[in-house]
């Protein structure tokens, strides 16, 4: 018989191994899925992981790369931090269109005007309108004790409501034909986020995120609030003896992660989006929660988790249309890699032993 | 007898069907957080019940089987969630969510090829004459089996819970794994069964919005049924009975924002579909907050894994 034994403390090799193993154990598990749906899946694998950065199109994929790392970055730094502290922001999504239309409002509002000051405010209008949608259930869970989780998941189906009041109705293109959808800031200099260096498909959202996660990781590992994360999450009765305050914290971290969803949401609708539509958000604030915990929720770690989730989403943009691979084979594919991810853990914290039967 | 072009009796007797995919999942879930453990998957196991459903029915010809393979279709997800939360002892909060996510997507996967097609139709239990009564006919006597089945379901778990030795093994459990353990009780089997109960409720009810309620299948068409049902468990504080009458609540919104909508009310349609969600954000600070909190009434041991150590 297998049992476990718990370790006295955390395995380092694991901590750092599982990620790979459960990404090995997807790659498998998923080529099985796909050989089942009748595709060669040696042939999906590598036009999933391999031709994105190596292949025949890679000069433009590797650009779209870091466009859908971007937002995913952004929004997972944000998350681990609560994550860490045993605040479960599942909302992302909702705060994330939030952002996007309280940025947009205001570049919308100005427009055609020219100047240098509209892109940074919306760019503020944006953190703020995430972090306003974050603050709800971070104050109903301070002062009533509700459960962020369900409130802020509600929240994302009341944000897309009102995205798609915004998209026919307020923030409507009055010269768009009666076509749902906002103007398009790609004919909007002063409120656009083009790409910055032609080919790499950094914009100022990629900037923003590989910033973020200096700042996270520097905020994590050297100054107090860090500490203060990582104890309530390890040992909350310990933090209230440190002095933590718990409800700070909430709004803290609810907020910071609000404002870091708002943040990509803007980014995203000012560049590659290009315009606020009903369906303009593909699920990257869900996504970024597997972006979160397949980078171990450490800020350098969610980088590379981010790079490698996008990756997923090219390359199986890729397999959609040469091999004709269901979109949602992806989804279940990104799926499948948090269940292993969550599931090889168990290396880390226990040790496994062989017991012989009537010995223990 | 009209009120702003809605009819009170066909509202109430819509809002009794309205009700049932909630209410299943409510209870499965229910069960599951009496045995200590919270599935945040509910979302994903009803998805996949429902498209599982929806295929064996079309399959078939039968709503019956097609309500047996969704019951069967969300158990067979949910040990999927038993096996890492209870085997492998995963964050419970992280593998529920990743268990919505790969449903949704499992989901879609599945039903591919089935949108825009009709299930075999699910009929009413014939109560003759019973039916014609006025108002309270079609209220109570107007329904198909899986309405009356929902209610006598709440009773089951009630009684099951309430007065026999297997449910009070399932709260012990639920609220002291250690002492249920100690006391020779096998604490991750029973939960592992739990789960699997909660996981066929949750696919029931999933089966009931893609055979009975909408019917035919769409992508992600439980439109955070399953979240809701979450959040009935705490307006009911983890009591059956009260998971019937938050069922009906909701239903109810539901029910009456589509009919707001159908007759062309001056509130802008998308204040009107976003209330149900809002509704339920106002109930869970109610019934979270003040004195008669109904975190008091929680599974103490909700949530937290269990690990023998000898």
């Amino acid at each position: 018989m297998l049992r476990l034994e718990k370790r006295p403390n955390p395995s380092k090799f694991w901590q750092y191994g599982t990620p790979v193993v459960a990404v090995a154990l997807t790659m498998i598990v998923g080529g099985i899925l796909f050989a089942f749906m009748g595709k060669n899946p040696v042939e999906v694998i590598r036009t999933i992981f391999w031709d994105p950065i190596f292949g025949e199109f890679a000069f433009y994929l590797r650009g779209q790369l870091l466009v859908k790392a971007g937002p995913l970055i952004l929004i997972a730094i944000g998350l681990s931090l609560g994550f860490r502290a045993g605040i479960w922001n599942i909302g992302a999504e909702g705060q994330y269109i939030m952002g996007a239309i309280c940025g947009a409002a205001v570049g919308l509002a100005v427009y055609p005007t020219e100047s240098r000051l509209i892109f940074p405010a919306m760019v503020i209008a944006g953190a703020l309108g995430g972090w306003a949608w974050a603050m709800i259930p971070a104050i109903l869970k301070t002062r009533f004790n509700t459960n962020e989780i369900l409130v802020s998941l509600m929240l994302v189906y009341v944000a897309q409501t009102i995205l798609a009041k915004a998209s026919t109705g307020f923030l409507k293109n009055p010269e768009g034909m009666g076509f749902p959808g906002s103007r398009n800031f790609s004919s909007f200099p002063a409120a656009a986020n083009p790409e910055l260096i032609a080919g790499t498909g950094i914009h100022w959202g990629v900037i923003a995120a590989f910033l973020v996660a200096i700042v996270g990781w520097v905020i994590l590992s050297r100054h107090i609030i860090g500490f203060q994360i990582k104890l309530s999450g390890q040992a909350p009765r310990a933090a209230r003896f440190h002095g933590v305050n718990p409800s700070r914290l909430v709004v803290l971290c609810m907020g910071v992660s609000g404002g870091l969803a708002g943040l990509a949401g803007l980014f995203e609708v000012t560049g590659p989006a290009g315009q606020i539509s009903i369906d303009f958000n593909v699920g990257y604030g869900f996504t970024a929660i597997i972006v979160a915990f397949l980078g171990r929720l450490n800020p350098i770690g969610i980088v590379f988790a981010g790079i490698l989730m996008a990756l997923t989403y090219v390359g199986g943009e890729m397999a959609a249309t040469n091999l004709g691979l269901p979109a949602a084979a992806i989804q279940v594919f990104q799926g499948m890699l948090l269940f292993f991810l969550l599931g090889v853990d168990v290396l880390t914290n226990f040790r496994i032993r062989t017991a012989i039967l009537g010995v223990k | 007898m009209d009120f702003g072009g809605i009819n009170p009796v066909i509202l109430v007797a819509s809002l009794m069907v309205a009700a049932v995919p909630i209410m299943l999942a409510a209870l499965g879930e229910l069960v599951v957080e009496k045995a200590g453990v919270l599935n945040l998957g509910v979302e994903g196991m009803m998805i996949v019940g429902a498209i599982s459903g929806f295929i064996a029915a079309v399959a078939t010809g039968s709503p019956v089987v097609g309500f047996l393979a969704g019951a069967a279709g969300g158990a067979v997800l949910s040990l999927v969630f038993a096996f890492l939360t209870q085997v492998v002892l995963a964050n419970q909060v992280a593998t529920g969510l990743a268990l919505t996510m790969f449903g949704l997507g499992l989901s879609s996967l599945m039903g591919q090829g089935y949108n825009g097609i009709k299930p075999p139709l699910t009929g009413k239990v014939p109560f003759g004459p019973l039916a014609d009564i006025p108002v309270l006919g079609p209220i109570l006597f107007a329904h198909d089996w899986m309405v009356y089945a929902s209610i006598a379901l709440v009773a089951g778990v009630w009684w099951v819970l309430r007065a026999t030795r297997l449910g009070l093994i399932i709260r012990a459990v639920g609220e002291s794994h250690d002492a249920a353990h100690a006391l020779g009780y096998k604490v991750n089997r029973i939960r592992l069964m739990c789960i699997a109960f909660g996981g066929a409720m949750a696919g029931l009810g999933g089966a009931y919005v893609s055979l009975v309620r909408v019917p035919q299948w769409v992508d992600g068409m439980t439109a955070g049924a399953g979240w809701i049902a979450l959040a009935i468990v705490v307006f009911a504080s983890w009591r059956p009975w009260r998971v019937l009458i938050g069922a009906y609540l909701f239903g109810g919104i539901s029910v009456l924002q589509l009919s707001l909508q159908a007759g062309g009310s001056a509130i802008p349609v998308e204040y009107l579909s976003m209330s149900p969600y809002l509704v339920t954000i106002v109930v869970l600070v109610i019934m979270s907050s003040g004195r008669g909190r109904a975190s008091l009434n929680a599974p103490a041991a909700l949530g937290q894994n269990f690990h023998a150590a000898r």
